[in-house]
């Protein structure tokens, strides 16, 4: 057996025991922290890592639009993923990073893959100044001293035929998901911190193809972490990040299991006030599916939200948007219309 | 008629079983020489292979420093973040207990997935305990066997593990080496990002490195394993003597056969075809038995070779075979080959038979003196050959091939020597039966020739290769005593311990002199680097081949090198020339020093100077000078404060020790292979005299018939062959001593880069006189008492039957 092959299993599962929930994220706690609901998040010092918890990604999607006059989206994600609880010096530290990136056009997806152990500065979040980074990938802070560290960000990442640097601006707060950061992710009470920052507008140039595009758009930022996100039975999710025309956002997500999945929601107002709403008040749908490598995935949704007068459908910009990766999973651009249009991300995990 | 002129082909070896079964012996004997040496030269190359293999050298580019030495951890970061896909190696030696083991510190997560020929996450291991201290160590199975109860981190066992070597995480290996923030080399892995900046801006100092194809290993012990190659081949030709005599004899007791299966109308070429047949199937059949004896054999030798391998180059050879496919195949092969190769010439005298050529089975042996002659000077022009390679040739392969000529023309000379020998015996004696004695014996020396030059190659090798050993042996031990001068030897294990011991032998003992060292690649190839001090022990006693005579002032001060004999060979450096240190320092070859047993180059540099080149350079050997009495106490003393393990604190007298068994274990091979091939020749004369008695009756019938009984006809027969082996014996005198010279001064070059005086032991070559005598004698005994149990009226039948 691949060495590559043990170590994915290894890195998003402390345990061999493959099967619980997707990527070994409904497995067991074991000493480490467990996010709890009273627990204000604390600014700037959340947006660094939290290495007592298991699981942990900052993670960036964006809506771009060409100056060639063509849709593309990009995706820079860090994840961190603990073996222990805690962090030691040099190479002992059990921490181990993981980054992927991709841009979608309509035609094409390119996707890349860094991995990297912590402790000896080849990966890991830095709070002052704020820098996420894994080999010359990062998410840099370019905000101006007192400010917020996240309200001005550059990411650059690069893969085999794509690389991009994107100047990214925040034009409103963060939005702390669930209850007040506390997101519920099933029925038993699993969940995780997680917040938002989903206002930034986006300016930048990107390189596919050996070509060079200059870009302008939207761009949605989470940070979220956890060490027991999903429950034992839940297979994996979909997750959805809509900027609308309206300037109003929706995140929501469905867990899946072997019963109707947990589905829970935040509707963002334009001015970024959360609105969380009740388990069960978003409805999903597959409408349709494709095949892609191998995985048989939904690529037209409908989602019905009937508190906000939400009936939207999501087509996807390419339906191949696969993310080849040794833990893969569908992640894309999505057109919306229907109740409300705009763009956002889909992804779906656990097909 | 096919199947009819088979049955009459083959109702010959049911006539005559004791020349089949030396067929199939000669045969087999010779196949399993060959193919044991091929099965443990095949067993050693895979063992290097996987060693090479382990962590992708052989398949992935490497950055390195040019000169060998460590990379800094930081500058793997550099790499990183300027986007190169490269993952850090550690790569070093540790001793636990007796034993060494190369540790080979990975990083699991950035390995790219083609470097990984071993499961890093093998059976759940989980990659948290694997980075996690104490580590996991991964190894084979006998590995941890031999770790046993050594105190190493938790060992996993894999056995796609070479042995002797663990793998184990980046950041463990870095604690167990003593090398924080270093790594040997980066893996490059095989798809890197477009548009990162080049190598040359971000890291100037590294070089990169093509995927080895042959590993440094598997170059330093080639040598060895050509010499086994050589023995192995040395070992089939005395075999084919075999196979050749007997069948040449078979063909000429055929005659008849074939005359009548021809006059009966069976078509010649479904005669030559029934007959490369037959040679197929026995070859064949030979070949196999031949091939599985060599693999016992090989398993007899294995271990010894593997701890040569293991004491000269520190080359790890697991000491069990595995089944090889290309072992089989070319064991088959060669025997199939050597037959029809010895039968090619006797094939062809049949195809070219006239039909009713009178049946004469003894006119083969009655070979003319002109043939003698011409087959000398073939033999001279060998010599010639050989003379000629040894003086223009170069290199291992020109080395061996001078040798083959050389073995090959002595043997091709000595039936004309023995000839002349025994005219001489002839001339010298008196009395008719000494006369008929030497007469007799040229008359049947045609029929013997081919075994006697097979013992003479047998005799020739092993008088050869026993002076060659023993003059070694001598030579290494002299060499033992002016190298380990001191009385005794400290390992410490960091460099603070080292400071504390340093300071406190100081006033316990009369000198503590560093062996400080460091390893850097000059000249293409891994040198170490050694610091010595400015001391007496040194200047009195260093085994120098040449130096200038202020060379120990000059090491002293910093001005000079000194180079071990392999490396100045290889490297065609004089005294004088300028050597090319680390930054940039030149300074000239001061002395040569011989320096057996090491197969690397070596350079020695005052101990000031190498702390100053080479800072990372490990401080943590010493040899110390005390009055040898208080050797016992002062060990003690180091083990009790400093709480040293055993093996670190050894005393002179176990270091000789130590060095002496690695030589004896080195030529313990040689010496078994030498003995196989003794045996093989003595079956040779056996089977020769066995073949030749039947047909000796119409010689002796007349000697019998004249008054001599067959008790001392049998004696004579006893008295000839020993005669003969006698004579083969001192034939064989100067062809070994031109055979230790060339392993000497030729071969052992070469291969191991340093020339010994030669040494003559001339009670060896008494005893391998008495050996040979004996075997000839053993050899002829039981067809001596076949004769002495003729019945008289057998003898009187050949009167009878005279044509």
């Amino acid at each position: 057996m691949n060495a590559r092959i043990v170590l994915l299993a290894l890195l998003l599962l402390a345990t061999p025991a493959l099967g619980q929930g997707f990527a070994g994220l409904g497995s067991d706690v074991r000493g480490f922290a467990v996010p709890q609901p009273d627990v204000a998040l604390v600014f700037p010092q959340d947006h660094g890592a939290h290495p007592q918890y298991r699981i942990e990604w900052w993670y960036v999607t964006a809506n771009l639009t060409g100056a060639d006059g063509q849709e593309y989206g990009a995706q820079w994600t860090l994840f961190r993923s603990a073996l222990a609880p805690g962090e030691k010096p040099g190479w002992q530290s059990p921490q181990v990073w993981m980054g992927h990136a991709a841009l979608t056009t309509a035609s094409a997806h390119h996707s890349g893959e860094r991995v990297g152990r912590g402790g000896v500065g080849q990966a890991g979040v830095s709070l002052s100044p704020f820098a996420a980074t894994i080999d010359d990938w990062s998410l840099t802070s370019r905000a101006s001293a007192g400010a917020d560290p996240l309200s001005a960000v550059t990411i650059a990442a690069a893969g085999r035929r794509f690389s991009y640097t994107l100047d990214l601006d925040a034009k409103g707060p963060l939005v702390l998901q669930g209850d007040r950061g506390y997101s519920v992710k099933s029925a038993h009470g699993q969940a995780s911190d997680y917040y938002s920052q989903p206002f930034y507008a986006v300016t930048g140039t990107i390189r596919i193809e050996d070509r060079d595009v200059a870009v302008t758009g939207q761009a949605w930022f989470d940070h979220e972490w956890s060490s027991q996100p999903l429950a034992a039975d839940q297979t994996g999710w979909d997750w959805f990040s809509f900027h609308f025309e309206d300037g109003e956002k929706l995140m929501g997500f469905r867990l899946r299991d072997s019963a109707a999945g947990f589905t829970s929601a935040t509707w963002i107002s334009a001015d970024g006030r959360p609105e969380p709403l009740p388990p069960g008040a978003l409805s999903v749908t597959p409408e349709a599916w494709h095949d892609v490598k191998g995985h048989r995935v939904p690529v037209q949704w409908r989602l019905t939200l009937p508190a906000k007068h939400l009936d939207v459908t999501t087509s996807a910009l390419n339906e191949e948007a696969w993310m080849d990766t040794q833990v893969a999973y569908w992640e894309g651009p999505v057109r919306i219309t229907g109740s409300h249009r705009g763009r956002g991300y889909v992804e779906m995990t656990g097909y | 008629m096919l199947v009819h002129g088979l049955t009459a082909l083959l109702s010959h070896w049911r006539r005559h079983p004791l020349q089949f079964a030396m067929l199939l012996l000669g045969l087999a004997l010779a196949t399993a020489l060959w193919s044991a040496v091929q099965a443990i030269n095949g067993e050693a190359r895979a063992s290097y292979q996987r060693a090479a293999a382990v962590v992708g050298q052989d398949r992935l580019d490497q950055l390195v420093h040019a000169d060998g030495s460590r990379i800094a951890q930081t500058e793997y970061i550099t790499l990183r973040k300027a986007g190169w896909l490269v993952s850090p190696v550690l790569e070093g030696e540790k001793r636990y207990g007796g034993e060494r083991l190369r540790i080979l510190g990975v990083d699991p997560v950035t390995l790219p997935a083609e470097a990984a020929e071993v499961n890093v996450g093998a059976a759940g291991l989980g990659l948290a305990r694997f980075i996690t201290p104490p580590g996991v160590l991964i190894v084979s199975a006998a590995t941890a066997q031999r770790l046993q109860g050594e105190e190493t981190p938790p060992l996993a066992i894999d056995d796609a593990m070479p042995p002797g070597t663990a793998m184990t995480d980046i950041g463990i290996s870095q604690s167990l080496l003593e090398a924080p923030g270093e790594v040997s080399r980066l893996l490059l892995a095989p798809r890197q990002p477009p548009d990162v900046r080049p190598l040359a801006e971000i890291a100037p100092d590294l070089v990169k490195r093509a995927p080895a194809v042959e590993s440094d290993l598997s170059r330093l012990t080639d040598s060895f394993h050509l010499n086994l190659t050589a023995f192995g081949f040395l070992a089939f030709a005395v075999g084919l003597f075999i196979v050749h005599s007997a069948i040449g004899l078979a063909f000429e007791q055929r005659r008849p056969t074939v005359r009548t299966l021809r006059a009966l109308g069976l078509p010649l070429r479904g005669l030559i075809l029934l007959m490369v047949v037959e040679l197929l199937v026995l070859s064949l059949a030979a070949g196999l038995a031949g091939v599985a004896l060599g693999y016992g054999v090989a398993s007899l030798l294995l271990p010894d070779v593997a701890a040569s391998l293991r004491g000269l180059y520190g080359a790890e050879v697991p000491g069990t075979l595995s089944i090889r496919p290309s072992v089989w195949g070319l064991g088959l092969a060669i025997a199939v080959a050597g037959t029809l190769a010895s039968a090619a010439s006797r094939l062809w005298r049949i195809a070219t038979m006239p039909l009713l050529a009178p049946a004469r089975p003894r006119a083969w042996s009655l070979a003319s003196e002109r043939g003698l002659r011409l087959q000398a000077a073939g033999g001279l022009t060998l010599l010639a050959v050989a003379l000629l390679i040894v003086r223009f040739g170069a290199g291992l392969v020109a080395g061996f091939a001078a040798l083959g000529a050389m073995l090959l023309g002595a043997a091709l000379l000595l039936p004309l020597v023995l000839s002349l020998l025994l005219k001489l015996g002839q001339r010298l004696s008196k009395g008719v039966v000494a006369q008929w004695f030497w007469a007799d014996t040229r008359q049947q020396l045609p029929g013997l020739s081919l075994a006697l030059m097979a013992l003479l190659l047998a005799l020739a090798a092993n008088a050869g290769v026993g002076t060659m050993v023993q003059s070694f042996r001598l030579t290494f031990i002299g060499w033992l005593d002016q190298r380990l001068p001191s009385e005794l030897y400290v390992s410490t294990r960091s460099n603070a311990e080292s400071q504390k011991v340093h300071d406190w032998l100081a006033t316990r003992s009369d000198a503590v002199l560093p062996v400080w060292n460091a390893e850097s690649r000059m000249f293409g190839e891994p040198v170490q680097i050694y610091g010595v001090a400015d001391h007496a022990t040194y200047r009195q006693h260093w085994p120098m081949l040449e130096a200038t005579p202020d060379a120990w002032d000059r090491i002293a001060r910093g001005d000079g090198v000194l180079a071990n004999e392999q490396l100045a060979r290889r490297q065609h450096l004089q005294l004088g020339v300028p050597i090319i240190l680390e930054q940039g320092r030149v300074l000239p070859l001061v002395g040569i020093y011989s320096d057996y047993g090491n197969p690397r180059g070596q350079l020695i540099v005052g101990v000031g100077l190498l702390t100053q080149l080479y800072p990372d350079a490990s401080r943590l050997r010493y040899a110390v000078r005390v009055a040898p009495e208080r050797v016992p106490q002062l060990m003690a003393a180091l083990h009790d404060t400093f709480d040293l393990p055993a093996e670190n604190v050894i005393d002179q007298a176990s270091v000789k020790a130590f060095s002496l068994r690695i030589f004896e274990r080195t030529f313990a091979v040689t010496a078994a292979l030498n003995v196989l091939t003794l045996g093989v020749a003595a079956i040779a004369i056996f089977a020769s005299l066995l073949t030749l008695s039947d047909m000796r009756l119409a010689q002796l019938a007349p000697a019998w018939a004249t008054g001599l009984t067959l008790r001392r006809l049998a004696l004579l027969e006893i008295l000839r062959s020993a005669a003969l082996a006698c004579f083969t014996m001192l034939a064989a005198v100067p062809v070994g001593l031109a055979l230790a010279w060339m392993l000497l001064a030729v071969v052992n070059v070469e291969a191991f880069g340093w020339r010994l005086p030669m040494h003559v032991f001339p009670l060896d070559w008494l005893r391998l006189c008495l050996l040979a005598v004996a075997s000839a004698i053993l050899a002829a005994l039981l067809p001596a008492l076949w004769l002495m149990r003729r019945q008289p009226a057998e003898l009187v039948k050949v009167f009878a039957n005279e044509r």
